[in-house]
């Protein structure tokens, strides 16, 4: 409660400069940190103003820059980021979803695992962008391919994340909420999901990479704009800003989004042993 | 002598049994066009996919382009490992490589490695270099991370004990951090092997000639679902088996660890 009121107080106003000048040295520290990033993208510039190599092969950054920025004036940007982020993730949810619920029918029920054992143990291997064509021809060129195909390939790590979640909770959890008379619905919601949480986590960390390359590989085979879809366009005009700064704007949004997978993982699993432990995200 | 060979017969059972629900799919595949359940033109008959799959093997067409992935993939993958690893060991035994690169490495991990495809065919074309500069660049990131991780895993007090029974750097670094380094870096080049693949293909589909991945596309746009269909099973039976391959090497390789 005290700290509540501290925050209504009019005292805390007089402790505002302290507040930024710490983010001000978090900040410094963070720029340090960053340097060589930083180094590295001065020497691009600096690389592809010199005249070593074309402005075809390696264009100056800033022209890059200036590239995203009319690109996202013109809204194009906004446009295909989204079209890539809806198929991606859409993918990416329908992966989560069903992969967990067939994780969980394989731990729970026998016939299911012997079913799907061994389909899951030789797809998870098996390089599934080669079925491409064969989606294609299934489904046509349009979101319903791409969005499967993602699926299809993200859903492999999921599945396997839950087998051996579910599998490796505590039998004396299990048992101790048999014994106080727990049903088979209260089971799987709240003993069975939630013990199994941090390892499917680590499947869904997994497969959200992976959701985003086959995203952006559909686009460039297939067309149907998006990210994928811009770049291939540009690089078969032979429009090198166009490519990079695709590349640019892909690298962030990947950037992006393994970072607000990880704060997920910390803000979903606090009650979990891990959140003590020093993490590097 | 015997008692061994008895196991054996119910432990081969067991593994056939286990492997019924892929036969019992591969029966339903023929089925739905037998009974015409699906038309062939959309899923054509695993017989005659597989008479064509056997049909293409016998060509010289079909090794060419199993060759020519066979390079692009193996060459890169080689470079990612030889490259990924030594900066991951760099990084986790001198600080101050860690501190240049480690940013680096933590901005382009998450980059979505299929992006690369456009760039690297603008560098260097259609054939077989891009392709393996796409590889290594895609697949370099895991194997580092897992070399790194398992380097700074490392027992300080191994490192501690060898060199004060007066080991060198570098025989501490080649005796005790390398090997201690190896379970994790070995499970990132199977990562990077399954990446290698996705690569490889998807980069023949969208820009190539040459290769499984082209040959597929070829295929499909000729409308030869029948070989279409056996090259993906190639494709798909080549991955499976790469992995296994490299899973039973992985499992000799860290046999003195039991």
């Amino acid at each position: 409660m005290a700290r509540v009121e501290e925050g209504f107080a009019p005292s805390a106003r007089g402790r505002r400069p302290v507040l930024v000048a710490e983010f001000g040295r978090a900040l410094g520290w963070r720029l340090i940190a960053w340097s060589p990033v930083i180094a590295v993208l001065i020497a691009w510039e600096v690389f592809a103003r010199s005249g070593a190599v074309s402005p075809f092969m390696l264009p100056p950054l800033s022209r890059v820059f200036e590239r995203i920025a009319s690109d996202a004036a013109s809204g194009e940007l906004v446009i295909a980021v989204a079209l890539t982020l809806w198929r991606a993730l859409a993918g990416f949810l329908i992966a989560a979803v069903v992969g967990v619920a067939l994780g969980l029918a394989m731990a729970r029920v026998r016939l299911v695992y012997w079913f799907f054992d061994p389909i899951v143990s030789i797809g998870f291997p098996v390089p599934k962008i080669a079925f491409l064509p064969i989606i294609v021809l299934w489904l046509g060129f349009y979101d319903v391919s791409k969005i499967t195909m993602i699926a299809f390939n993200a859903i492999f790590p999921v599945v396997t994340a839950t087998v051996v979640g579910v599998y490796g909770v505590e039998k004396e959890i299990i048992w101790s909420a048999r014994n106080v008379g727990t049903n088979e619905r209260a089971m799987l919601w709240e003993i069975l999901l939630p013990a199994a949480l941090p390892q499917i986590f680590t499947g869904l960390q997994v497969a959200l990479p992976i959701a985003i390359i086959v995203g952006i590989v559909t686009e460039m085979a297939m067309g149907g704009y998006g990210v994928g879809g811009s770049m291939q366009t540009a690089s078969r005009m032979a429009d090198s800003l166009g490519v990079f700064a695709g590349i640019i704007v892909t690298a962030v949004v990947g950037y992006i989004l393994v970072k607000l997978m990880s704060v997920l993982r910390r803000r979903l699993l606090v009650w979990h042993q891990e959140a003590m432990e020093p993490t590097t995200a | 002598m015997s008692e061994p060979r008895a196991r054996a017969l119910p432990a081969l059972a067991s593994a056939l049994w286990r492997y019924v629900p892929v036969v019992l799919l591969l029966a339903l595949w023929q089925a739905a066009s037998d009974f015409g359940w699906v038309s062939t033109a959309v899923l054509p008959p695993l017989l005659s996919v597989l008479s064509s799959g056997y049909d293409l093997i016998t060509t010289a067409e079909f090794w060419e382009h199993t060759a020519a992935s066979l390079y692009r993939g193996s060459v890169g993958l080689l470079l990612s490992i030889v490259i990924g690893g030594a900066l991951g060991i760099g990084m986790a035994w001198w600080r101050p490589v860690n501190y240049l690169l480690s940013p680096i490495v933590e901005l382009f991990y998450p980059l979505p490695k299929s992006a690369l495809i456009p760039v690297t065919a603008l560098w260097l074309g259609f054939g077989d270099t891009s392709k393996i500069l796409l590889i290594f660049l895609g697949c370099m990131l895991p194997v580092t991370i897992g070399a790194f991780n398992g380097a700074r895993g490392s027992e300080q007090t191994l490192v501690w004990s060898a060199r004060s029974l007066g080991a060198s750097r570098l025989q501490t670094l080649r005796d005790v951090v390398v090997p201690s380094a190896m379970p994790e870096l070995l499970n990132g080049i199977r990562t990077a092997l399954a990446l290698s693949f996705i690569l490889l293909v998807s980069s023949e589909l969208i820009v190539a000639r040459k290769g499984l991945g082209s040959m597929i596309g070829f295929l499909g746009d000729g409308g030869n679902y029948d070989a279409m269909f056996a090259v993906v099973l190639a494709v798909a039976m080549l991955g499976f088996f790469a992995d296994r391959i490299y899973q039973v090497m992985m499992q000799r390789a860290l046999r003195w660890r039991e």
